[in-house]
């Protein structure tokens, strides 16, 4: 295997023995960036100089005896997480010039853990969208087939992981932005509890659903990646003052006393069948790991969780986008006669049309006549999904479901109906809703699809848990990825 | 069409953002689609339930009313579209 290929674990204990220097390293993950760029677009910007000399800085920690687990670990941050002086473009035209003045939550960690950043991941455009298509520069390919999307929107993120033009990313993800991608392009994506990972520095999308979190090689990857961002931080009124456990500690290979539900609802009309007979060998194996599987486990509302989402997201988006106004900050329009016309053509021009549709549905939903009609209504079914998945978890560990009806789609598959994109969240949407945890891990590869554009994708399996219990998710997790080897393949590219 | 024309403009307008024509009629069947798809909900009971705005119940979180150095102004000015002696600039809203 290729220096590139190989997982933080891996290459940690590389350092550590001396066998290997963060320089090295670095340099082999910027030559394949360098080599794969051109086909897969996963970066909006590649850091090669900062990297270089946060590798050195590493190499000096790890001779010092000071090195952490991520120590000189090259990695992806998605282009919504602020890195102070290095562009923060949120994949939109509205911020394409903007350079944060302070560094996120989560930055901060990662650089005193020492992060070795080679460069910011494309996304769709402030995380609205399902296969990086939106992104106002260029669409990134899937490692897996280059014609077919990545999914999103931090697909950057996945295609970076999934190529070894990184060893591990941050995605952020508000209805499966972590989740969808991840089993897209065959990687490991967690999205935590809402409030277990500060948003400070954190591009404002929909406040009460977003949640950064790890893509990675693997099932230990997360864990590690999790010790360092996971964590109450005051900057953040919403992050949850509670202590992190060492999620390394859940790392247990077998299900022994492990109760797991697998929900009907999640098996929709029109999934895949090689989608559906993945998950259903997915959940033999935990079976003969020792888990007691439970198939009477019910989540009746599901099916109006994305009607739901798609009014809650959007009135919250609509409120945080209306800080784009050409004065304080991004792109300015400053052809019109007045303010007002000013800030009409900022955004008219600085927003790409899914941001606009958004902006749209949430000033609709939220205006005089519309509101109790839509945002009230969906806030009461919100309720009634919060308390399907509390009564749920009464009776499960974790829940495992499919992550995406299908695997990747084609490029320009779905872009000119808005209505279709959104049906590829369907069964990762209803985690945000209720602010629980999701991992996707990879559960198998398309290979008896009908449609031969199909075969060789990469399938996602879902394990969700109870809000805080990571721990469940990642001993499930682990378990049954060190039973299976479909987390070793990598893309021929 | 759950959406008209004028209802399409007015809502960019409320939201103080400029629409080209082509984009209202776009937008116009784009958004009409997805409100009827919006109406799966008419079918679910919400009768006497509460609403959910915030998925971890919190109780207003204070913080210690201490000064704290802010982020320098020159730093903040830096990405401003037009600055003058600290301050944003902006057009005349009043002429």
């Amino acid at each position: 295997m290729e220096l590139y290929d190989l997982t933080i674990h891996e290459v940690a204990d590389r350092l550590a023995r001396r066998e290997l220097s963060s320089h090295e390293l670095t340099q082999a993950v910027l030559d394949r960036i360098r080599q794969m760029e051109e086909r897969v677009r996963a970066y909006v910007t590649v850091t090669e100089e900062l990297a270089l000399n946060q590798a050195d800085e590493a190499d000096r920690r790890i001779a010092a005896g000071d090195a952490a687990p991520l120590t000189g670990i090259p990695a992806a941050i998605k282009d919504l997480i602020c890195t102070k002086g290095v562009p923060t473009t949120c994949g939109s035209r509205m911020l394409q010039n903007f350079l944060p003045p302070y560094q996120a939550h989560v930055t901060e960690r990662l650089l005193d853990a020492g992060l070795v950043m080679v460069g910011k991941a494309n996304m769709d455009e402030f995380a609205m969208g399902s296969s990086t298509e939106n992104s106002a520069f260029y669409p990134t390919h899937n490692p897996w087939n280059l014609e077919r999307v990545p999914g999103g929107s931090s697909g950057g993120s996945a295609a970076t992981v999934a190529a070894g033009e990184s060893i591990y990313a941050l995605g952020s993800d508000t209805g499966g932005s972590i989740r969808q991608p991840a089993a897209l392009c065959g990687v490991v994506g967690l999205k935590p509890t809402y409030g277990r990972v500060s948003r400070f520095g954190l591009v404002a999308f929909a406040s009460s659903l977003d949640q950064i979190g790890p893509l990675t090689k693997d099932v230990t990857d997360c864990a590690l990646v999790m010790n360092v961002i996971a964590g109450h931080d005051k900057r953040d009124a919403t992050s949850a003052p509670l202590d992190v456990p060492d999620y390394t500690q859940s790392l247990i290979p077998d299900l022994k006393g492990i109760r797991i539900g697998v929900p009907q609802e999640y098996f929709v009309e029109g999934m895949d069948d090689d989608v559906r007979a993945s998950i259903e060998a997915a959940v033999s194996k935990m079976q003969d790991l020792g888990a007691e599987v439970d198939r009477e486990v019910s989540l009746p509302s599901t099916g109006y969780a994305l009607a739901c989402y798609y009014i809650i997201a959007p009135s919250e988006a609509m409120a945080n986008l209306a800080r784009y106004d050409g004065v304080k900050y991004g792109y300015s329009d400053m052809r019109g006669d007045s303010m007002w016309q000013n800030m009409e053509l900022t955004r008219q021009h600085g927003f790409g049309d899914e941001v606009k549709r958004r902006i749209m549905l949430g000033t609709y939903a939220l205006s005089a006549g519309y509101y109790d009609a839509y945002y009230l209504k969906a806030q009461k079914v919100r309720t009634l999904i919060r308390r399907e998945f509390d009564a749920a978890f009464q009776r499960c560990d974790v829940l495992v479901t499919p992550v995406s009806p299908t695997p990747a789609f084609k490029l320009g598959e779905k872009t000119a109906d808005p209505l279709q994109m959104y049906l590829s969240d369907v069964c990762t949407i209803p985690v945000n809703i209720a602010g629980i945890p999701a991992i996707s891990v990879p559960c198998g590869f398309a290979d008896a699809s009908p449609e031969p554009g199909r075969r060789g994708l990469p399938v996602g399996l879902q394990i969700m848990a109870k809000p805080f219990d990571e721990p469940a998710i990642l001993r499930v997790a682990y378990a049954y990825e060190q039973a299976t080897e479909w987390h070793k393949a990598r893309p021929k590219l | 069409m759950a959406i008209t024309r004028e209802e399409v403009r007015h809502v960019a307008m409320l939201f103080r953002m400029a629409l080209s024509e082509e984009e209202v009629a776009k937008f116009q069947q784009q958004l009409s689609q997805i409100l009827d798809y919006f109406q799966v909900l008419r079918q679910i009971d919400t009768e006497g339930v509460p609403p959910t705005s915030h998925p971890i119940s919190l109780e207003n979180v204070m913080r210690a009313d201490e000064p704290r150095p802010s982020y320098p102004t020159e730093d903040i000015l830096a990405n401003a579209p037009l600055s003058e002696r600290g301050f944003f600039r902006v057009r005349a809203v009043l002429e």
